[in-house]
């Protein structure tokens, strides 16, 4: 019963305590807005699967201080960034860059798009040059016959 | 040619299952490090021994050491102490980062399990840590001897990790001067 009780206070507590809060104050709205959009784009090292907006992990919080800072001396999107990557390398972007490393990431997708659109156009044009170009949409009369008897069979 | 060309399929097979092969044995957590090849990053930090006095990236050189970041907190930590001790009674250099702890919790810590360390920088607020590009603990940095990373270790330092990976390039870091 008292471990029962103990699971349900965890399970009430993890509840509360999911999605980081901090308090930050920020200057204007606009601040807010970019400290929101960069610890969203940004991936908690430690947690693989969360961004650092969402995490709970002790890196995930100081990486949002660090990211509050970096924002309070006036530094732009793309110089805090480039502060996390050197430091956790392009793991840390939700977006990684395109260089050779993720180039099959990147266009990977598409050429295997372009792939299959090319291999169904062969099978397409083999297909209209075995049948000489035009499909036969009329029976013969051995085909209608057979066709008629095999209806007559469905209704009988 | 059409023969050929059946092969195509099974070809795309066996590169997806050589692909997906590899992928059993990644380690998703290791993330790499930025760190390898480049300079210790400067920081004056109080040292977790004598809090008095600050130690600095100059004090890690010449000789080819280990830095270890630790906490009491972390319990996988715990368990890579005896391994630490072990290698510090060989002779290994090793450095301590006391990383976002208690610094009296530590030092207990250390007078209990025993101190391989030379020194411990003390980092209660994780800003070596970050600079480092630590995200969590025990994390092991390879130093060679002008104060360069050479190889990182995320998790414990264990008897098969030391053979195979850290204790040859700790080794040849040690031949190098």
């Amino acid at each position: 019963m008292r471990l029962l009780a103990a699971a349900l206070l965890g399970l009430l507590i993890s509840a509360t305590a999911y999605g980081a809060i901090d308090t930050y104050e920020f200057r204007d709205e606009a601040e807010r807005e970019r400290y929101r959009t960069l610890t969203e784009e940004l991936r908690c090292p430690k947690c693989q699967n969360q961004n650092i907006a969402d995490s709970n992990a002790p890196i995930a919080m100081d990486l949002r201080r660090e990211i509050f800072r970096m924002l309070e001396e006036g530094r732009d999107n793309d110089q805090i960034v480039d502060f996390l990557v050197e430091r956790y390398g392009d793991f840390v972007r939700y977006k990684p860059p395109v260089n050779a490393k993720t180039l099959v990431l990147w266009y990977g997708p598409v050429a295997l798009l372009v792939l299959g659109f090319g291999v169904l156009a062969t099978i397409l044009m083999r297909r209209r040059r075995a049948t000489g170009g035009t499909v036969p949409h009329t029976l013969s009369e051995a085909e209608r016959a057979r066709l008629a008897t095999l209806l007559d069979k469905k209704d009988s | 040619m059409k023969r050929m060309l059946m092969l195509i399929p099974l070809a795309i097979f066996l590169l997806i299952a050589v692909f997906l092969y590899r992928g059993l044995f990644l380690d998703p957590s290791d993330i790499g490090s930025t760190m390898i090849g480049k300079p210790l990053p400067a920081f004056s930090l109080a040292s977790l021994e004598a809090p008095e006095r600050n130690v600095t990236a100059g004090d890690i050189k010449e000789l080819p050491a280990l830095l270890n970041v630790w906490a009491t907190w972390c319990p996988t930590c715990k368990a890579e102490h005896e391994m630490l001790n072990k290698l510090a009674a060989q002779g290994v250099v090793v450095y301590g980062v006391n990383y976002k702890d208690n610094g009296d919790a530590a030092r207990q810590w250390l007078k209990q399990f025993g101190n391989p360390y030379r020194f411990n920088v003390a980092d209660p607020e994780g800003s070596l840590g970050i600079n480092l590009g630590v995200y969590g603990a025990p994390e092991t940095f390879v130093i060679d001897k002008q104060g360069v990373v050479r190889d990182k270790l995320v998790g414990a330092i264990d008897e098969r990790i030391w053979r195979e990976r850290l204790g040859p390039l700790y080794q040849s870091l040690v031949d190098e001067q």
